[in-house]
């Protein structure tokens, strides 16, 4: 790795350059949004017209608001549940059920990448219609879990593979039963991977907007409410303080949340650092969508 | 359970005991639940919608083909589709193109700046997407950000409309909103190619840009190919770009789809057209497929 290191060294300054434009380009129009959240006009342009407080007072007191705020954060957090638990169950079968239907169920959960959020949302719509509760909070629930589900099972796929099968046999051969290898040892040996999925899920729910544009009743969730005032140029700036706001509590969560999965990859990785079945992931621990 | 010290004798590799079952049927039942029902189900749903007609009742009336044939006749779904292709296929070449240097150096020439550089680039990966979008919205508004900086600085005299609500503006907000997710697989690519083959190549004497060429490209082939399908796919079926940036000129399939379950009311004729982008989906992935089988796949 060193000599290749070395090897391509001479392309290296131009290439530096580079990767620090891409991120400019990657993050500027984000920041865009704290910017111009704090700027005392009610169009997005330059020159800055002022700092203000003004459009983060707008937030509060808005009942609308705090109830699509409420909406999604309950949303989160059962979807997150959901599919976290999906992920650790579908994941563990796949490595340790020896059946062909885990592989299958394995394969399945991951399609949704395959699948356009447009179809996963249309599907879900006449799915619900068809079982008759209709677009709902429920409804959002099972679209968010289809979405987060590839998630959670690529993460725990990944942290069940890098923990070393001898763990796994022993507890078998020293007569604990499956039920109790799972939750005894297994679970606890995965557990920052499951706080990892389980944040990273919630995110995505939290931020969702295709799948949950077509599954929403009365009751919308954060997106969507935004969505909503994207159609009137006087709240524009009151959007972009709540925007704001989600940006900065999803940078907090997706950050915790990384630092968990490396950590844990890295802490599972150390006894046995030679010859472990690969993982879905690379030894940093990047997800890897691509199922084979 | 007993006491654990009553079972000295080394078990066999595969007890199928009662609890065993029971745990395996415990443990199947969630995945399977969703997996079968909520995924499989809903689309078969879907194909099963698109081959009814439409009575305004949920399930339509009847079986018909009339929808496959609308969709297949009538040129303004064959100009929407191309249009999505096209709009997808630019939105994939760009990510990737621009991604790959990018999971190079991660992969080669990052050193002790690795970790930091994958988690910077990983982090807007879990961001809303709505919200990058709509950051363009402003970006590329009449008296948005690029117009105001550019009179700013005495570039431009009079803001133009040209920006916004053009094809252009979809390609270049759906290139940013996706550019993270064709990173990783690259990055993942090269980082997997074993670096013997690297000394082997500068060993039997191939100058850096040969042993780039026909060592590192071939061989990060299955990454390139997978991140491409994980940008194209998203976006192919995309309808909130096109509608915040994009403009009446560059309605996409998503739109139409959209629209059908919504204002136009059809949820038969626009389960057709969902069936019919998971159909080009199925070529896209059929074609990677195979030439991810001759690039060797390692994934």
């Amino acid at each position: 790795m060193n000599t290749a290191r070395i090897d391509a060294k001479q392309g290296g300054g131009w290439l530096g350059a580079y990767v620090l434009a891409y991120l400019v380009f990657l993050y500027l129009p984000i920041l865009l949004i704290p910017l111009f959240s704090f700027n005392n006009s009610i169009q997005a342009a330059f020159p800055l017209q002022g700092f203000t407080f003004e459009w983060y007072a707008t937030l509060s007191g808005n009942s609308a608001l705090s109830g699509a705020l409420a909406n999604s954060l309950v949303i989160g957090a059962i979807a997150a549940t959901g599919a976290t638990l999906c992920g650790i169950t579908v994941s563990y079968m796949d490595l340790f059920g020896r059946s062909p239907l885990a592989v299958t169920i394995s394969a399945i959960a991951r399609l949704p990448i395959l699948i356009p959020g447009v179809i996963v949302g249309i599907s879900l719509l006449i799915l619900v219609n068809l079982i008759g509760f209709g677009p709902s909070r429920t409804a959002i629930v099972l679209g968010h879990i289809l979405v987060a589900l590839p998630t959670t099972v690529v993460i725990m796929k990944s942290r069940f593979a890098a923990i070393p099968k001898t763990i796994h046999e022993a507890a078998l051969d020293l007569g604990a039963s499956d039920w109790t290898t799972f939750r005894r040892v297994m679970l606890p040996l995965s557990l920052p991977a499951i706080v990892s999925a389980f944040m990273l899920a919630f995110l995505t729910s939290f931020d969702e907007f295709i799948v949950a544009f077509f599954l929403a009743g009365t009751e919308p969730t954060l997106p969507l409410y935004i969505w909503s005032q994207l159609r009137f140029p006087k709240s524009l700036p009151t959007v972009m303080a709540l925007g704001t706001a989600i940006l900065a509590v999803s940078f907090v969560i997706a950050a915790i949340a990384e630092i968990l999965r490396h950590r844990g990859l890295a802490a599972a990785q150390r006894p046995v650092p030679a010859n472990l079945s690969k993982p879905e992931e690379t030894e940093r621990g990047e997800l890897q969508w691509h199922s084979t | 359970m007993g006491n654990p010290m009553s079972t000295i004798v080394a078990r066999q590799p595969l007890p199928e005991s009662r609890s065993s079952t029971g745990f395996r049927l415990a443990m199947l039942l969630p995945g399977g639940l969703v997996t079968f029902f909520l995924i499989l189900f809903a689309l078969g749903l879907v194909v099963f919608l698109a081959l009814r007609g439409n009575d305004g009742s949920l399930l339509g009336a009847g079986f018909t083909f009339a929808n496959f044939i609308t969709v297949a006749s009538d040129p303004l779904y064959w100009t929407v589709t191309l249009r999505s292709l096209a709009i997808a296929g630019l939105v994939t070449l760009a990510t990737v193109v621009t991604a790959y240097p990018v999971a190079y150096y991660l992969a080669f020439h990052a050193g002790r700046r690795r970790g930091l550089l994958l988690f910077l680039v990983t982090l807007p990966f879990w961001t809303s997407y709505l919200l990058r979008v709509f950051a363009w919205k402003i970006v590329l508004a009449y008296n948005g950000v690029l117009n105001s900086a550019l009179i700013e600085s005495g570039i431009w005299s009079e803001p133009t409309l040209a920006f916004l609500n053009t094809p252009a503006a979809v390609v270049v907000t759906l290139a940013h909103a996706y550019a993270p997710f064709a990173i990783l697989p690259i990055y993942v690519a090269l980082d997997t190619i074993p670096k013997s083959l690297l000394e082997a190549a500068s060993d039997l004497g191939a100058r850096p840009f040969t042993s780039f060429r026909r060592v590192v490209l071939p061989n990060s082939m299955p990454g390139v190919l997978a991140a491409a399908l994980v940008v194209f796919v998203p976006t192919v079926g995309d309808y909130v770009t096109p509608a915040l940036v994009g403009g009446p000129a560059s309605t996409m399939i998503g739109t139409l789809i959209q629209a059908q379950f919504g204002k136009a009311n059809d949820w038969p004729f626009g389960a057709a057209l969902a069936v019919a982008v998971m159909l080009v989906i199925l070529a896209v992935v059929l074609v990677v497929r195979s030439a991810d089988r001759r690039f060797g796949s390692r994934t």
